[in-house]
This record gives C-alpha cells, structure tokens and sequence, in this order.
C-alpha cells in the first residue's frame, strides 16, 4: 500500500473540505434563506445567520386558503405527482414487455438502438406538432395530456435500463423452467418478474425523478392550476414580482425534498445506475 | 420453438412501446419535417408550402449564427470543467481520508435537486441586490460594488455556466470514481515498485480504466448542453441583449413566443441535425477507443 506523507495528507484533507464547502454552501443558502426573516435577507451587509427562525413561509405554502399562494403552490405539487406518477406508470408498462423481448432475442436488438437514438432528439424537434395535437385533442393544460409527452422520455429511457436488468438474468433459469414444460406468462410471472423486480424499482424511480424535473413540454403545454406542475410554479415565482426571496427559496426546498432524499436513501442503487449506463438526462 | 415464431413474439411484445413511440415521436418529427417547409402560424394558419425557403431564411439570419456559438461556448465550456472537475473529485474520493463515505453521499446533492430549483438557487445567489455572491464578494473586500451578473452581457453567460457546472460535476465525479474503484490495486502498486511518478501512473495505468466511462460521458454531457434550455430559461430567458440565447431558447421564441410554426420546425430541425452530427461523431469516436483498448 501506498503510505501518506503528513504533507499529502493535510493536502488530502483541505481539498475534501473545499469540495464538501463547494457542493453543500448552495444548499445550506437555499435553506437558511427559506427559514430568514425577509428582513435579514435584505440587509446589508447580508445576515448569513438567521436572526430568528422564520418558517412562516412553510406554512404559506402548505396551508390550502382558497387563492392562496399555498393554494396555488399544492394544487402545483398534486399536478407534478399526477404527471410524473401516470407517465412512469404508462412508461414501465409498455417499457417491460419490450425490453424484455430485446433482451431475449438479440435478432430484435437493433430496434433497442432506434429507440435509444430517440434520446439524442431535442424536444424542439416535437414540440410544435405536439402542441397543435394536445390542441386537437383538448390535451393542452392537461395533466393527462402532459403525462402523455413525458412518454417521449420516459420510454426510452426506462426501455434502455430495465434491458441491461433483463440481461443480469441469466437466460438458462428461463430454459431451464421452459424443458419442465412451464408456458412462457408463468416463467415471466413467477421467475423473470420477481427477479427483475430490484431493476424495474429502479427504473421507476429514475422515470419519476425524470419526469418531476422536467421543465421545457411542462412550460409549454400547461397554463394554469388544473395542470401546471412545480417546476413551472417555481420558475414563476423566481421569474415574477415576488419580493420576498425567502418564499421563492422555500419553494425551491420543497421541490426539492421529494428527489433529494430519495437520492440520499437510494444512493446505492442509483449510483450503480448511474454508473451502469442510465444517465439521467 | 423456431426462429420465426421467437421473433415475432418479440415483435409482439415490442408493439405497445412502438405504437408509443410513434404516436408521440415518430410522427411528431415527421410532422415537423412537413411544417418545415410551410409558413403554418402555431395557432389558426395551417400555412403553404414554402420550400426551402425557411432554412434559407434562418441558416443566413445573424440570429441563428449567434445562437449557434453561445451554445458551442456553453457546452464546450461547461462540459470541459465538468470533466477536469469530476475527475479531480472522484482522485480525491478515492482517497483515504476521515468522512469519505459522508462526502461521497453528498456528492448526490446537486443532481438529485432539480434544475429548475437549481437554476432558482443561483438566480437568488447572483441577484443584484440582495444575491449572497454580491455579498461574500464585497465584505471579502474583492468588489467594491454590486454588480448585475446576470444582467450585464459580459458575465451572464459565465454566471450561466458555473450554476451548470455545479449541478452536473459531481455525476461525472461518480461515474470516473466507479470507474477508479475498477483499477487493480496491484498495478497500481506495481507501478509504484516501478518508480512511475504520479503523472505517469494518472496517464498509464489509471487512465485506460478511466477513458471508456468518461468518453460516455464526455457525449452524454455535451447532448445534453447541447440542448439546454431549462437552467437558461429560469436564470436569464436568453437575455441580456440576447447574450446567452441557446439555440434551443431561439426555437422556443420563434415557434411559440412569434408562434411561427414553420420557421420554428425548420431552426428545430437544423439542431437535431447539428445534435445528430456531434451523436455521430462521438459514436465513432467510442468505437474506435473501444478497439484501441
């Protein structure tokens, strides 16, 4: 093994502070600005301490007061949870069959890689005829209809992850119960689906965690309370008249949560996700 | 069972993801394609063929040229501090050194938020009055007054990129510290015995194992900057003076702010084709290292 000189060490040790400072001061600001007192926050020089912990702003934003901001704000986080939850749904549905397909007949592999290529596409390249189709359809300011674009992303994307998961499953398990005379909807059901179920879990998240981010067809395609979603609420907030930048940083808190500690629990998981290929996009 | 019958249950298996697939993809880029050569307003004109008269009109308008170097300096710049500072990161994580596990963990802070809050976060950071960098900058004494960074052409598309940056290093940091975790220890205690120095030993023995999982990145990152549009969108909407208007940003306010359904399809268009291009590239470049390696 290699052994530390003092010197590298003590350098070791202030390059993981500064790293540890870099990535956590952003969000400790966010925080710290979300519980200030609007008064600190216009001070100058800047209060970096709150004064006083104000979570008046928590409560703003989680009461549901008809018209409120915090009506608008739930309204907001039910419309995100709708979206990203039907379109995550809709995506592992028709994600699993063909991923598994792929997975099991290489002659059919290349079809994986059209539909992989799909992810290169800048969603500017669709989204007029899919505007003027949710129009058609009376989809626009719709969650159903939005739902539906985000299958744009989220199909691919989870086809691609769950057929490196149906690859980690060796075949011979299926030949194996298929020489007992299994029929392929019980070998699927009783053994590929609870051994893949590990890998469809994650791809799931990665789906939802996808979809909660999305911005771009969310901006374009919803316009009011019946199917905004937070990540336009927020944009509105930060872009608007507010004044109190408290409120817009608590906002940005409570998006946050949700993704944030699912990263935190699930880190193994999705690092090895990460790592393995899946790039969150 | 025969060959036939295997692949079309395959084939069968595969319909629901491709009747998906072209219901909200295929034919929307093939609609986009035909909306290319009409001037189709977004609402009310169905519009009339045109010809090429759309791609002639954009690819020569200085709007189009200046967008299409704002997004190269976005992504060549961004993607190239994500790269070198990733794997900065992922040489120090993997380290010994007391709190490794916890500064791993954290590293999954700035991806897991999302880019709208991130994009939020440093618009609060760089604001002009109140923002917390005007303030850090001027009680350190290094700025004698406040400025407007996002406001002022000069730094905003700088502003732009390190808020970008922070987001997305640390995943590169992942990926090149999974790859490092790979590296045999013995070679690289080998190479030690050696006498390789740590330059050497970075650029022989650790970089094989990194290259293949940084080049994968190295594409996915620059697509993805590419395209961007969301972090740009919440901090600056392409202003000041249009300093940072990203090609995907000048679609955006042709095909939906002007609603010119046509010249928007065909600006689309020519950046999927530059993104396809670059896709392309990159491919032959990853197969190349792959059989280099």
């Amino acid at each position: 093994m290699e052994r530390q000189s003092p010197l590298f060490s003590v350098f070791i040790h202030a390059s993981a502070l500064l790293l540890a400072v870099v990535i956590l001061a952003p969000v400790a600001w966010l925080l710290i600005m979300s519980i200030s007192p609007a008064a600190d926050l216009s001070a100058k020089p800047l209060a970096w301490w709150p004064s006083d912990i104000d979570l008046s702003r928590y409560r703003t934003l989680l009461s549901a007061v008809e018209n409120s901001a915090g009506a608008a704000f739930i309204a907001s986080l039910l419309n995100s949870l709708k979206v990203a939850g039907m379109a995550t749904l809709a995506a592992v549905i028709v994600a699993v069959p063909a991923a598994w397909a792929v997975s099991r007949t290489p002659a059919v592999a290349w079809s994986l890689y059209a539909v992989i290529a799909t992810y290169m596409l800048p969603p500017v390249a669709l989204a007029v005829p899919l505007y003027m189709g949710l129009a058609y359809f009376g989809l626009l300011n719709s969650v159903f209809g939005l739902a539906l674009v985000y299958l744009t992303i989220l199909a691919p994307f989870t086809t691609w992850l769950l057929k490196s998961g149906f690859d980690s499953i060796p075949r011979e398990i299926e030949s194996a119960a298929m020489i007992d005379g299994a029929r392929l909807d019980q070998i699927l059901r009783i053994l590929t689906l609870p051994l893949a179920a590990p890998v469809m879990a994650t791809s799931a998240l990665f789906a939802f965690l996808l979809a909660w981010d999305e911005f771009f067809y969310a901006l374009l395609f919803t316009s009011d309370l019946r199917a905004k979603t937070l990540t336009v609420a927020i944009a509105d907030l930060a872009g608007g008249r507010v004044s109190d930048y408290g409120l817009i940083a608590t906002a940005g808190v409570l998006a946050a949560l949700p993704p944030v500690l699912i990263g935190l629990i699930m880190q193994r998981a999705l690092i090895s996700g990460l790592t393995s290929g899946g790039v969150k996009g | 069972m025969t060959g036939t019958w295997i692949s079309t249950r395959a084939w069968l298996l595969m319909l629901p993801l491709l009747v998906v697939m072209t219901a909200v993809i295929g034919w929307p880029l093939v609609d986009t394609v035909r909306l290319s050569f009409t001037d189709a307003k977004l609402v009310g004109s169905e519009g009339d063929f045109v010809g090429p008269a759309n791609y002639i009109k954009v690819l020569t308008g200085s709007n189009f040229q200046r967008a299409l170097v704002t997004t190269t300096w976005f992504a060549v710049i961004s993607v190239a501090a994500e790269m070198v500072l990733g794997v900065l990161a992922a040489l120090l994580l993997n380290q010994r050194f007391r709190g490794r596990t916890a500064l791993r963990a954290l590293m999954i802070l700035p991806w897991a938020l999302p880019t709208v809050v991130n994009a939020t976060l440093w618009r609060l950071v760089y604001n002009p009055e109140y923002g917390a960098l005007n303030a850090a900058l001027t009680q350190l004494g290094l700025l004698d007054s406040y400025r407007s960074w996002l406001g002022e052409p000069g730094t905003a598309l700088a502003a732009l990129i390190v808020a970008d940056c922070w987001k997305n290093f640390p995943l590169v940091a992942l990926i090149a510290l999974a790859a490092l975790q790979a590296v045999p220890r013995d070679i690289t205690a080998a190479s030690l015995v050696d006498g390789a120095g740590p330059f050497n030993r970075f650029r022989f023995v650790i970089m094989p194992y990194l290259a293949g999982p940084l080049l994968v990145a190295l594409v996915l990152r620059t697509i993805e900057a590419f395209k961007v549009f969301d972090i740009i969108w919440v901090m600056t909407r392409g202003g000041p003076a249009n300093s940072t208007r990203t090609l995907s940003i000048l679609v955006y306010q042709e095909a939906f702010s002007f609603q010119r359904a046509g010249s928007g399809a065909s600006l689309a268009l020519i950046v999927t084709l530059l993104v396809t291009i670059l896709a392309v590239a990159y491919a032959a470049l990853l197969r190349k290292a792959a059989g280099a390696s």
